[in-house]
């Protein structure tokens, strides 16, 4: 029991070592750890972290940060946030008033992840209000003092365009021609790194003995993660979620992954044979998760990138996106496709 | 005669004798035959934490059967059907007389019909027979099946036993332990999976009972029992041995089979037809 106390106070001096840099780039931070409530780290029966359970990871924290916050990484105050909302938001308008860009990024994309709204999320009891997330002050995921993706390289944007360029020509040619979330066969949020979808957001932790096991509401896709020491699989072997292997550092599970299948996008970029992914899971508290990742793939970027959020345990449960299987979508395209043609 | 009739009695005594001895160690449990107990997690439940994979031709055919050749004629020797002595205890399955004739339709349809040739989920039991490996991940509050076929996924809950929120293809699962044995109660599965390639179908009316018994280290029997009023005269049972994957690096890998199925479920609405792949019949 003792050494249990111990430990999560190793813990806690662990995480704040981890939090210190991003602090000493912001004069205000995230809301003060509750440390005054003596909150233990639980464990499972084998000693270590107890992250199970089931977890939402929606946030209103855009992935890149709003060009006119700067090198900004956390809002002063939940008014400082909601005041610059609104005046980005009277210039965006006002800007349309006068026939310029009328789609003020945060109206056309409350969830600041890049997805085309197409559904009304609210009345299927998906959205914003219906989703419980961790309060942020972060002004982007992606941490740092640019708060964004860096440059692409040259031959990696090349390929992207190449790709766009076949796509745009033959999009409606044959099933395989389609998105890859499209077709069923990832939704590109699952990762890793995990990122926060517009809706679905949820995921669930189970710990057996020598592996952590994560499964992603969207299509259902589960990581089976390795911690009793092994090397990643043979690299012939490529794979949609890539190949991962985790292991504790501490009271962090820290998982590696590389071998991923080259059609695998990244923050929109094409992940080469060179792409490693790190994560960090750390419970922080009662409630939360907070995690960690850290993308290096040179042969895509410029230089590697890190984000950061926390996932809040939720009830659950996690239902079963049987994606492939309800995808009526998809003939339905096509086959209207081929009604077209015949016009 | 005499010597010899009393003679014979006494050897004819002594077989007797040696059988009853031979019969008695066979059937009387002694402390060296007792049943198998699977070591224990550190909370105290047996551990089947494992990957593990059937050994048996049940995803053929679940009932006894003879080999015979596939549904495509060109796949020859490779993709016909091994013979099998099947899963189902007692051999017969009791269909209602209209669910016998729907499973015979199902078997001469089945290149159109089964899900499996469409990548779709294999429900419960079949994804535990098919020939690809599942994982169980054993947490204190819920314990995960990950299958590779399909990436398909079960939690099974552990707590108090909880509501579907709606049918699916992996149904819901509540479990509890009796003794040495993972009990999981399946319900809210939908009509659509079937159980073997041969079109033996269900209801969604399927309520399953699953028992997990380990029968060795390597080894866990599998049963399960199945109850679909709406297609059978009674209730029935498949048991079967589950085998660990023993290999050192054994992992689940991705069968992310959609790829693999989107010819055949959306060729027909292509733009051009694909050339020299695949029997066009």
């Amino acid at each position: 029991m003792r050494r249990c106390v111990l430990f999560s106070l190793i813990a806690l001096a662990v995480v704040s070592l981890v939090a210190a840099p991003m602090f000493a780039q912001a004069p205000v931070t995230a809301k003060p750890a509750p440390a005054a409530k003596a909150w233990t780290m639980p464990r499972t029966p084998d000693g270590k972290p107890d992250l199970q359970g089931v977890y939402s990871n929606a946030t209103t924290v855009p992935v890149a940060r709003p060009a006119n916050l700067g090198a900004k990484e956390f809002y002063e105050s939940e008014e400082e946030k909601a005041a610059i909302a609104a005046a980005a938001a009277a210039v965006a308008a006002g800007r349309a008033g006068r026939g310029g860009a009328a789609r003020p990024a945060a109206a056309a994309d409350p969830e600041g992840n890049g997805l085309a709204v197409h559904y009304d999320n609210g009345q299927f009891g998906l959205g914003g209000s219906s989703a419980k997330r961790v309060a942020s002050l972060r002004t982007s995921i992606i941490t740092g003092p640019e708060g964004r993706v860096p440059a692409m390289l040259p031959e990696a944007a090349k390929i992207i365009a190449d790709r766009r360029a076949y796509q745009q020509a033959h999009q409606w040619d044959s099933a395989q021609n389609r998105p890859l979330a499209e077709r069923c066969i990832t939704w590109g949020f699952e990762g890793p790194p995990m990122m926060p979808v517009g809706y679905n957001s949820t995921l669930e932790i189970v710990q057996g003995q020598g592996y952590v096991a994560i499964v992603q509401e969207m299509i259902h896709d589960t990581r089976v993660i390795p911690t009793d020491g092994r090397p990643h699989g043979p690299a012939e072997i490529k794979r949609w979620m890539g190949d991962s292997v985790g292991h504790w550092e501490g009271d962090t599970l820290v998982v590696e992954t590389v071998n991923y299948n080259p059609l695998v996008l990244i923050q929109g970029g094409p992940v080469s044979d060179a792409a490693k992914v790190i994560e960090r899971f750390t419970r922080v508290d009662a409630d939360t998760v907070q995690y960690q990742f850290t993308v290096d793939d040179p042969k895509t970027w410029v230089k590697p990138f890190s984000g950061e959020y926390n996932m809040v345990h939720i009830d659950g449960p996690v239902y079963e996106y049987a994606c492939h299987e309800g995808n009526y979508g998809m003939a339905n395209n096509l086959s209207g496709a081929r009604a077209t043609e015949k016009k | 005669m005499g010597i010899q009739s009393a003679k014979m009695r006494g050897s004819w005594l002594l077989v007797g004798a040696a059988g009853a001895a031979l019969l008695s160690l066979a059937v009387l449990p002694s402390p060296a035959q007792a049943p198998y107990k699977a070591p224990k997690t550190k909370d105290g439940k047996p551990n089947l934490n494992g990957i593990w994979q059937a050994n048996n031709e049940a995803n053929w055919d679940i009932r006894p059967h003879a080999a015979y050749a596939g549904p495509v004629y060109t796949l020859g020797a490779a993709y016909s059907t091994p013979a099998g002595l099947g899963v189902v205890e007692g051999g017969e399955i009791p269909y209602k007389p209209e669910a016998a004739a729907k499973q015979k339709e199902n078997f001469t349809n089945r290149l159109k019909l089964d899900p499996e040739i469409k990548c779709y989920m294999g429900g419960v039991p079949r994804s535990t027979y098919m020939p690809y490996p599942f994982q169980i991940v054993q947490g204190t509050g819920h314990i995960m099946i990950a299958y590779e076929f399909a990436g398909a996924v079960r939690d099974i809950n552990m707590g108090a036993p909880t509501k579907a929120p709606a049918d699916s293809w992996m149904g819901w699962s509540n479990g509890h332990w009796e003794g040495e044995s993972l009990v999981v109660d399946v319900t809210s599965l939908n009509d659509s999976t079937w159980f073997d390639r041969a079109g033996n179908w269900h209801s969604d009316a399927l309520h399953v009972i699953e028992r997990y018994t380990a029968i060795g280290p390597d080894a866990l029997q599998y049963e399960a029992t199945i109850d679909d009023p709406k297609v059978f005269t009674r209730q029935w049972k498949m048991s079967m041995p589950l085998y660990r994957r023993l290999e050192k690096n054994a992992q689940l890998l991705e069968y992310k089979c959609v790829e693999f199925a989107e010819e055949v479920l959306y060729g027909h609405l292509r733009k051009q037809p694909l050339q020299g792949k695949g029997d066009s019949k």
